[in-house]
């Protein structure tokens, strides 16, 4: 099976002041499609540098980033905002809407920046929103909406290109925990659909929705296993609260 | 193609959003541009009304006729004083034009004064006398509305009969048929032949209707010696002509004026052509200075615009790191910034006509101008570019912002 994501002894290095701080100290890992992968860590162990580079925000010091078996260590700013554009979908802790554009305007703008037409953005972005079940409040603009109806929006907004990869970072975060359970359920379904997702977390239960956990200390891997005890919910499919 | 027109066209959407977002402080960066567009316009309008004026009175000196003077139209630089003291151009000199030019269609000897002139009770003061020969009509191409000019018979002759402007008919005869009727012109009687067509002003100045016409001969007994300074009018016979026609006079007066070969001309022809060069010096140097000045206050607005979207630019770093990660390009960024400013330039460009525009019709009465079209499309190209220009410093660094960072600002 060829990995989607091949990590190969990757550095990161940040100079601050006099000091060089190694966020990131030779980290390989390899995600195949469709894994469900929680990447776990206390904070400086350098599991957001990791999630930027994984998310082509970012750009490794040393170290060879192959995504879909193309490099994308050494690609300039716009090639990797094509990148971001195609092949990751993020949802961020604290959803990044843009305050002044409606549902569907927010969720339109990945296939704007792609160079989808008009129709074709109208109908793919109508397909997510329902997806995420908020046909509903599709004019609505996100202060008009609860936390959970933003994260999902956030999500709809992640899944509309179709991305090869689905990158959450602390995506209950901002959410109480049964709205953080409600978009947890989503992501289990998600995946379930075929969606390679990857989880950035620090809360142990969020991460035992993931089959596979990476734990990083220090800007190193400290552990690489499969999850036995997952949360398994009754009724996955009822998520369209 | 379609893909650039979709981001001009989300760009617009996020330019207008964002001014309507902070209303006040739109409005007040754009009275800068504003100010700025007014005076540019305005400067731009008076010039335009200059040049106007400038070539409606251009018109009546004719662009076939030659003007014979001892002084030239153009820049003389600083032989002023050879040129005062040259010999005056004297009658002699129309009458061997008369004789031995053959490309002139009509020669006709001009000089004037002022004089008070009176019809019974009424009084009209400082009338300008135009002394002439029989050719006034040829070669200024005027025209008499009723009646008919003095024959060449009557202005070698002398005789006392006038041809009177508009103006002084109207002063003089308010309810009256003047053909006919003796007024006295500085004292002297003189029969009035005729009234002139209305004719305006020449340079905004004197009035072309004020004025009374008389045979130059009779002139020369009354108002002023017949040695003093005369300009003498050549109509050539077409404006393909006219070069030819000058140098033959040219030859003429040398020989009249007994000239020897090495020496230089001591008279002048002008023509339409030499004035417009002189007023297309001084009115080139004008425009640009007015611009200038006036640009400067378009500047200060565009340095207003730079500022205010410095801030733009950092109150939405963040939205420009959310935009960055789904995938906006730098040349996106660039864009949306540069188009916020164009709008807010254009805005400004736009309410400054709207303003200029009554103000140029208060222009309009002293000046024969009204905004040219060419004007408004200036000054909205013009903002749009200030709009641009100070705003690419904004959106360049927009443009390069980290997008790890951005979405890290709160």
């Amino acid at each position: 099976m060829p990995s989607i994501i091949q990590l190969t002894n990757i550095t990161k290095i940040y100079q601050v002041g006099e000091e060089k701080v190694h966020a990131l100290d030779g980290v390989s890992i390899q995600i195949q499609k469709n894994e469900y992968v929680a990447i776990m860590g206390p904070s400086g162990s350098g599991k957001s540098t990791l999630m930027n580079i994984i998310g082509c925000l970012d750009t490794p010091t040393s170290g060879l980033y192959e995504l879909n078996n193309i490099n994308v260590s050494d690609m300039n700013d716009n090639q990797l905002a094509k990148i971001r554009n195609k092949e990751i979908g993020f949802v961020f802790q604290t959803f990044n809407l843009l305050a002044r554009s409606d549902v569907l305007h927010n969720v339109e703008l990945p296939l704007i920046y792609g160079g989808v037409g008009s129709m074709e953005r109208k109908k793919l972005a109508r397909a997510a929103i329902e997806r995420v079940g908020l046909t509903d409040r599709i004019h609505h603009k996100p202060n008009e909406l609860s936390g959970g109806q933003r994260q999902r929006v956030s999500v709809a907004r992640a899944l509309v290109t179709h991305p090869s990869i689905l990158l959450a970072d602390e995506p209950t975060g901002n959410l109480d925990t049964k709205t953080g359970d409600e978009i947890m359920m989503l992501f289990d379904t998600l995946h379930k659909e075929g969606n390679t997702i990857i989880l950035v977390t620090h809360e142990e239960d969020i991460a035992l929705h993931a089959h596979r956990r990476i734990r990083l200390r220090d800007g190193k891997m400290e552990v690489d296993e499969p999850i036995k005890n997952r949360k398994v919910f009754t009724q996955p499919t009822i998520v369209m609260a | 193609m379609k893909f650039v027109f979709d981001e001009f066209k989300e760009g617009m959407a996020i330019a207008f959003a964002a001014i309507r977002a902070n209303k006040m402080r739109s409005v007040l960066t754009t009275l800068g541009i504003v100010i700025g567009i007014v005076s540019v316009t305005l400067m731009g309008t008076a010039i335009e009304g200059l040049n106007r004026a400038f070539n409606k009175s251009i018109a009546s000196l004719g662009s076939d006729v030659l003007y014979v003077q001892k002084w030239s139209w153009a820049n003389h630089n600083d032989d002023w004083w050879i040129i005062k003291n040259r010999r005056n151009v004297r009658i002699k000199q129309a009458k061997d034009i008369e004789k031995y030019s053959e490309y002139a269609q009509a020669v006709n000897p001009v000089t004037g004064t002022r004089r008070n002139v009176i019809y019974g009770q009424k009084l009209v003061e400082n009338v300008t006398i135009i002394g002439t020969g029989a050719y006034w009509l040829e070669t200024s191409g005027s025209t008499v509305a009723f009646g008919r000019f003095f024959t060449p018979m009557e202005a070698d002759g002398g005789r006392p009969v006038c041809a009177i402007g508009s103006e002084v008919a109207a002063n003089l005869f308010p309810n009256e048929n003047p053909i006919g009727k003796n007024i006295k012109i500085g004292g002297y009687a003189y029969q009035v032949l005729s009234v002139f067509d209305k004719q305006g002003s020449f340079l905004g100045l004197e009035s072309l209707d004020n004025r009374v016409y008389v045979p130059i001969n009779r002139f020369f007994q009354e108002f002023m010696s017949h040695r003093s300074d005369l300009q003498i009018m050549v109509k050539a016979k077409s404006v393909e002509e006219l070069d030819n026609t000058k140098e033959e006079v040219r030859g003429i007066l040398r020989r009249s004026r007994g000239l020897k070969p090495k020496d230089q001309d001591d008279f002048a022809i002008n023509q339409q052509e030499t004035l417009i060069q002189t007023f297309n010096t001084i009115g080139g140097v004008i425009a640009a200075v007015g611009l200038f000045i006036t640009g400067m206050s378009l500047f200060v607005g565009g340095i207003g615009i730079m500022n205010i979207m410095f801030v733009s630019v950092t109150e939405r770093t963040r939205e420009i790191g959310i935009r960055k990660a789904i995938g906006a390009p730098r040349r996106t960024i660039l864009l949306q910034f540069l188009m916020e400013s164009a709008a807010l330039c254009l805005i400004g460009g736009i309410i400054g006509i709207i303003i200029a525009f009554p103000i140029s019709l208060i222009i309009d009465t002293f000046l024969p101008t009204a905004m040219p079209l060419s004007v408004v499309f200036i000054a909205l190209l013009v903002s749009i570019i200030v709009g641009v220009v100070s705003g690419f410093l904004p959106a360049y660094r927009a443009s390069r912002l980290d997008p790890v960072d951005a979405l890290r600002y709160e």
